[in-house]
């Protein structure tokens, strides 16, 4: 148990570093940034209090606003997908989930697929459309929303492949 | 009383996100009130000076370039000194109007519709609000948080801002503000079409805010249209300064300010 929660902070704290740091700093075509540190979202152990599952991820989501002044968007994203992440399990892993006995790291490829993308489009939109912040800009927010998304999509995924075969 | 209790322990994970969400919400929309972000941004003292370790290792990389862009500077400002037909510049004939203060950018940004930029100086230097930030190229901003070390402005590259400005050449003025489009253009509203405006005209401050003093440059006319009531023009400018490249800057204070807002309290 002490190990999970160990990597877990660790992961939570390299996660904003690169985030801040790196990630932050690509402004790939221009605008585009990956959110990365939703990875820590997606991957948080499943059999935990769901109670303070949230209240860290929206602890997360504040410190990556307090680094980028974007107010509370982040914040507002983050804590809404760790709200509906069960929803999504349970879409994306079916019946393995209701035994709580999925490992992310030897899931199906497709399902992982599935999961991470379905999470990062309703996080990114939630968090453009708090940054943008105006009703009449929706073709931007969305259209900044994908362009995100997909990047965020292929650097998680490789992050994830990454590092969890270190593990096994 | 029971059953109210019951039913909040229940959904308590609900209830919790609701509120971290509603908590999020006001934060959000707070931040989108000019002037009361208070204590939730980059100029707070420890993602300040987080930011500045980064920015210290970052510094090496532009060591080359930033001497260069000193050097140009020093070699046009003494050429303007040698070349002056009113003497020698002396303190004595230099009345003590404005006071600059250098500063290093730790964190800056041009993506959002929001942008701000962190300063490595604060209260302890006597940086207070509405300061104006320029570097030797052109304006960037207004200083609008402080804490004792560090100091956020609020870049031009920013839909809220709005700075006094005027054609050098014929002193019509204007507001300029962003549309958010692009991180090389500004938009000068409310000029008079009496104007005469070509492509190319420089564009400066104008002196009548007490932020900055009068002909810092900000950029040239791109292009020009005349807005939907046909009387004022919409100019677009182009910047002098690379907005998404910026390290040494300026802060500058108005040292008659309290005189000027006695006389003027209306004034912005």
């Amino acid at each position: 148990m002490n190990s999970i929660l160990f990597s877990n902070m660790v992961r939570f704290i390299m996660l904003i570093l690169l985030q801040v740091f790196i990630c932050n700093q690509m402004n790939f075509l221009g605008n585009i940034n990956p959110y990365i540190y939703i990875l820590f979202i997606l991957l948080y152990p499943i059999s935990t209090n769901r109670f303070s599952f949230i209240f860290i991820s929206f602890c997360l989501g504040l410190i990556i606003d307090i680094f980028l002044d974007s107010g509370g968007a982040h914040a507002a994203a983050s804590v809404s997908i760790a709200y509906i992440r069960p929803l999504f399990l349970k879409f994306s892993f079916g019946a393995a989930y209701e035994y709580q006995a999925i490992k992310f790291k030897d899931s199906e490829f497709l399902q992982r697929i599935v999961y991470f993308a379905l999470l990062i489009l309703i996080h990114h939109l939630i968090l453009f459309a708090f940054v943008i912040f105006d009703a009449s800009k929706i073709n931007l927010i969305i259209s900044r929303a994908l362009s995100s998304g997909v990047f965020t999509l292929f650097l998680t995924l490789i992050l994830h492949s990454l590092f969890s075969q270190k593990e096994k | 009383m029971q059953q109210l209790l019951n039913f909040f322990f229940k959904n308590r994970t609900t209830v919790l996100f609701l509120i971290l969400f509603l908590v999020a919400f006001t934060i959000t929309t707070q931040s989108h009130d000019y002037h009361k972000s208070k204590f939730l941004n980059s100029s707070n003292q420890i993602s300040g000076s987080i930011h500045g370790v980064f920015s210290s290792v970052g510094n090496y990389f532009n060591l080359k370039k930033e001497n260069t862009i000193l050097l140009e500077e020093n070699n046009r400002l003494k050429a303007f000194v040698f070349n002056s037909k009113t003497g020698p510049l002396d303190t004595a004939n230099i009345e003590n109007k404005f006071k600059l203060t250098p500063a290093i950018v730790h964190k800056n940004s041009y993506r959002y519709l929001e942008n701000y930029i962190t300063l490595n100086i604060g209260e302890n230097e006597g940086i207070k609000e509405d300061f104006g930030v320029i570097t030797s190229k052109g304006i960037i901003g207004i200083i609008d948080q402080t804490s004792s070390n560090y100091s956020r402005v609020l870049s031009i590259l920013n839909t809220k801002s709005k700075i006094n400005a005027k054609l050098k050449n014929s002193n019509h003025f204007g507001t300029l503000g962003w549309d958010g489009v692009h991180h090389n253009s500004v938009q000068l509203n409310d000029i008079q079409d009496l104007a005469k405006i070509a492509v190319g005209d420089t564009i400066v401050t104008s002196g009548f805010s007490y932020t900055f003093p009068e002909n810092i440059p900000i950029g040239r006319v791109a292009s020009y249209e005349l807005n939907a009531t046909k009387d004022l023009y919409i100019i677009n400018v182009q910047l002098f300064n690379d907005m998404t490249n910026l390290r040494h800057v300026h802060v500058i204070e108005n040292l008659d300010i309290e005189e000027l807002e006695t006389l003027n309290p209306a004034n912005e």
